[in-house]
């Protein structure tokens, strides 16, 4: 029953064109030498798909951003853009986005039923409403799973979030679960304190024991304990974790994402998904705004995620990692059209806007569209299985995938969501 | 000597009288062997006698066959952590061990619901409460954690009765934090302190949830798709809290220094105060009327005056807070939420799933026994530790979690509703842990003071991760995650715990004489209450050659391993 752990003895065993690309990748090339041997090695390496979620917690007000209703009673005082895509308009607080929206979609007839943060944030990550008797996986778990086959060199968590706990791995396992860190990329812990000899024996002794509690038939977290063990075991050992180092990033990069949290989170994503993580979600959250939402919109709150949203778009497009690299924005509803009497908008799921990017999607259209008060939808709506269907879609996951839950039950990918076939050319 | 004498001792008025009272006449001549019985069964307590029976009735409908019972080392070590919070230390084992006499159980349940132990039994209850009531977010300053704790450890400490404890915290008045300049403190004010933004959605939404197991919140903006929830009941339910303030205290800085939980007249939407009356809004963006309203369609009077005398004397007003709490003592649901809870702290997993959803769309897997229990427990006059006692006493808490053929499919992990046929493992909570390590190696440090929690909770800051919500939504990583097993590895509590420092305990066990192997079974039982096998033993040898005989360096390496192993920190 009981093999011994991974001995952290492996670090012979890695190709020389993975050093090079992660060492390519991890000094931040500046000059155009090294940026064509990162292309050239990652290309030999084989060209990975990824996605960024920038998840907005709280739930963001579609209609102040991706889909303003200028003049409507209900449409607040924000005015819109023009952008770089033909036709499209979005809020002035955005004008750095608004450059890159040849390279995004807005879907803006979104329509969802669960209007409550905790089951909002469950149904958007998982295509499901929550459920007593199963937990479902969410996009991290699901897409770090489906792509699991590209990433089998990779030695550090194939689903990271940066600054939120995400939504767990369900019937997946703890091996599918989000590796949390904050927007530092700091990893508490990483220092073993003694030398890799000795850590393998103990980690001999370890194995004798877990091996036995497995062997009882105790119940299924004996043996996830043991797999959590050697990922970890195997993480601690790992060159790769190098790509957490995000303050090694040259100033200049750094300041263009913005010294925000967010900002980092998103320049991590990017090294991460540079490395080989096949999943990052960045957590933005604090868009729960009961009252004076507009100031704390202007202010505050849309130009962190216009800097460092357009800081990511523009740089994964330049380092040609955008066409493999889907992107994903949203929260886990939105915000009333009505506006309440403390100047705030309420949580609204009937009538809103997620974006999406990069990968195989269409990009710089609009999809769908609201009435002139912004509180129905009047084309076909879409709910979040659809987009978890589509974003599946564009990294080339099929959708034929059925799961089998802990109770034996087929769990069909993304619930069935049907394609948003307008994001495809 | 404890034999069938201390036995009758140590089952005391509430077991013995009420086998005797509600069996009617008993001859005297049978209660020996009658006791005798229950020594195995039930111990004589009727209500374990309950559990027991409806738990074994599940077992026959389903054709499941229970696991043996689990080994007293493994049964001590979870009734250690799941009534005081920790793992009993090398001494509370080794003397029940020791113990062979049959009512030893009981005795020990008794000892530590007792007072030697009161003080770890407050810390245990409060580190679980702080949780429920406020939340993992050590940030918020309309909350004071230590304000919180302060109530909820007197409350523990003192075992008042659940209906009280619940009234002390929906009423609450006064200032939630304890300062040398505020004479109104009040630490069961904290529950509400930080609910009561944007009228007291939160207030509301929580104190259904926690103390009625009945969840409004999706309520609040719409009729509940697929439960009987309406709009109505959120709004009237919120009516209770509308003549609460939150008030901040600044003390003359921009910071604030406390909250003063207040009622106040509440004028009403209307400003007719006779009819304080408040509205909400339909999804289609009618307006309606709602005044205060129980769940069960009880009413009460409209007024928003708190209540007061007039010149000629005659008394005016309401207390909406207080005439909440008497409506939530008097209902079913109260006992059966916090039963539901209780029960789910022990076995692992509640009647329903989750534990503070007991509305009918969410059926629980075993009616009766959470109905019974809860009139039981209301009879008991809400005495949480005789709850306790029912509970750690009972056959299905007894079981061990191995399992075999006849019950490898009650699995609620599955999705399956449980059986409770073997006990489910469950991985300790962050509190547990830090707690058990402290016990495991005989750190001396003072516990259950502030100081210690205040410790504790830097320490647990580092596996919060909050949702950003306005909700002060949170979770926690310390759930089997790869940063656990890192803080396990290679944290400073673990360097801490694994230290040869002279005097620790490491070099205790190290210079305390005797065999290696003698050395190494202390290790085993001071962390997994059992003796190593054959094979570990030999592995813990293969360490000694590896170390050349360093010993001490050896039992170092031992240790790391038994603490980060499986079964340390799951409890089984």
């Amino acid at each position: 029953m009981s093999h011994p752990f991974t001995a952290p003895v492996g670090m012979n065993r890695r190709h020389f064109l993975e050093h090079v690309a992660g060492a390519a990748a991890l000094a931040a090339p500046a000059t155009a030498f090294t940026n064509s041997l990162l292309a050239n090695a990652a290309d030999m390496k084989k060209r990975h798909k990824s996605a960024i979620l920038l998840w907005m917690g709280g739930g963001p007000s579609t209609m102040d951003i991706w889909d303003l209703k200028p003049g409507a009673p209900t449409g607040g005082p924000f005015k819109p853009i023009s952008t770089s895509a033909d036709g499209i308009a979005i809020c002035e607080h955005m004008p750095l986005v608004a450059k890159q929206m040849h390279h995004l979609s807005i879907v803006r007839s979104m329509s969802t039923r669960e209007a409550d943060h905790m089951r909002g944030r469950y149904y958007m990550h998982t295509g499901y409403v929550p459920n007593p008797n199963v937990e479902h996986p969410g996009y991290g778990s699901v897409i770090a799973h489906e792509l699991a086959d590209q990433a089998a060199g990779l030695e550090i968590p194939p689903f990271v979030s940066v600054g939120s706990g995400s939504v767990g791995p369900g019937f997946l396992g703890m091996t599918w679960a989000p590796f949390v860190v904050d927007s530092n990329g700091n990893v508490r812990n990483l220092d073993l304190g003694i030398d890799p000899g000795r850590l393998a024996q103990r980690l001999e002794m370890l194995s004798t024991i877990e091996g036995r509690f497995i062997s009882e038939k105790r119940g299924g977290s004996a043996e996830d304990h043991k797999k959590v063990l050697d990922k970890t075991v195997k993480l601690m050992t790992s060159k790769q974790m190098e790509a957490f180092k995000v303050m090694k990033e040259p100033k200049e990069v750094q300041e263009k994402y913005g010294t925000t949290g967010f900002g980092r989170g998103c320049l991590l994503a990017r090294r991460l998904v540079e490395a080989g993580v096949p999943f990052v979600e960045v957590d933005l959250g604090g868009w729960d705004m009961h009252a004076d939402i507009f100031p704390t919109l202007s202010t505050r709150k849309l130009p962190e995620l216009d800097k460092a949203m357009s800081a990511l778009v523009s740089d994964l497009a330049d380092r040609g990692l955008l066409d493999d690299t889907a992107i994903i924005w949203m929260g886990e509803f939105s915000r009333t059209p009505n506006i309440n009497q403390g100047a705030g908008r309420d949580h609204w799921a009937r009538s809103w806007s997620v974006v999406v990017g990069g990968a195989g999607f269409k990009r710089g259209v609009v999809v769908g569209e609201t009435s002139s008060d912004g509180k129905e939808v009047v084309t076909e709506p879409y709910t979040s299985q659809d987009v978890m269907a589509s974003v599946l879609k564009s990294l080339g996951i099929s959708l034929e995938t059925t799961f089998t839950a802990k109770n034996g039950r087929p769990m069909k990918i993304a619930n069935s969501g049907k394609v948003i076939k307008e994001l495809f050319a | 000597m404890r034999t069938i004498c201390g036995l009758f001792l140590s089952i005391g008025l509430h077991g013995f009288l009420g086998v005797a009272l509600r069996a009617g006449v008993l001859a005297a001549s049978c209660l020996v062997c009658a006791a005798a019985a229950d020594e195995v069964e039930h111990y004589g307590i009727p209500q374990v006698k309950f559990i027991n029976d409806q738990i074994e009735a599940g077992w026959a409908d389903a054709k499941l066959k229970p696991s043996d019972p689990a080994a007293d080392g493994e049964w001590c070590r979870r009734v250690h952590l799941d009534v005081i919070g920790r793992i009993p230390s090398l001494e509370e084992l080794q003397a029940f061990l020791g113990d062979s006499s049959p009512g030893k159980r009981v005795a020990l349940v008794d000892r530590l619901l007792g007072d030697d132990y009161v003080d770890e039994y407050a810390r245990n209850w409060t580190d679980v409460w702080t949780t429920v009531l406020i939340g993992r977010d050590v940030d918020n300053d309309m909350v004071s954690r230590p304000g919180m704790r302060q109530y909820l450890r007197r409350a523990f400490s003192k075992n008042i009765p659940y209906d009280r404890f619940m009234e002390d915290l929906v009423t609450a008045t006064g200032a939630n934090a304890n300062r040398k300049d505020v004479e109104s403190f009040n630490g069961a004010a904290n529950f509400l302190t930080g609910k009561m933004e944007e009228n007291g959605v939160q207030a509301t939404a929580k104190t259904a949830q926690i103390f009625l197991g009945i969840q409004v919140q999706c309520t609040q903006c719409h009729n509940h798709p697929f439960n009987k929830g309406k709009q109505n009941q959120f709004w009237e339910f919120n009516a209770f809290f509308r003549q609460s303030r939150a008030l901040r205290r600044f003390d003359g800085t921009r910071e604030i220094q406390w909250i003063e939980l207040a009622d106040e007249d509440f004028a009403g939407e209307g400003g007719n105060p006779e009819e304080a009356e408040l509205y909400y809004e339909l999804r289609n963006g009618l307006m309606k009327v709602a005044y205060p309203v129980f769940i069960d369609g009880t009413e009460i009077a409209r007024t928003g005056f708190v209540p007061r005398s007039l010149e000629d004397g005659t008394r005016i007003g309401v207390n909406r807070r207080q005439e909440l709490a008497a409506l939530m003592k008097a209902s079913p649901l109260m006992p059966k939420a916090i039963v539901n809870r209780m029960w789910a702290h022990f076995l692992g997993y509640g009647f329903t799933k989750p534990v503070d959803d007991l509305g009918e769309h969410n059926p629980p897997s075993h009616p009766e026994l959470l109905d019974g229990l809860a009139e039981r427990f209301r009879e008991q006059s809400f005495d949480i530790k005789e709850l306790i006692r029912w509970i750690v006493l009972s056959r299905p808490y007894a079981l061990s979690s191995k399992t075999g053929k006849g019950n490898q499919q009650d699995d609620p992990s599955l999705g399956e509703k449980p059986k409770f046929t073997h006990f489910y493992l469950r991985q300790m909570r962050a509190e547990e842990l830090y707690e058990s390590l402290l016990t495991a190696t005989e750190a001396d440090q003072a516990r259950g003071g502030e100081e210690a929690a205040k410790k504790k909770d830097q320490w647990l800051s580092q596996f919060i991760i909050a949702f950003g919500t306005d909700e002060g939504d949170d979770a926690t990583t310390f759930n089997g995650s790869i940063p656990q097993v890192l803080m396990m590895f290679n944290g400073d509590l673990i360097r801490q715990a694994t230290s040869v420092g002279k005097g620790g305990f490491l070099d205790r066990v190290a210079n305390g004489g005797g065999k290696n192997a003698a050395k190494i079974t202390t290790l085993y039982q001071a962390a997994l209450a059992r003796h190593p096998s054959p094979k570990e033993v030999a592995a813990a040898n293969a360490m000694l050659v590896a170390r050349k005989g360093d010993a001490s360096g050896a039992l170092q390496d031992i240790w790391w391993a038994v603490l980060n192993s499986n079964e340390f920190i799951l409890n089984h």
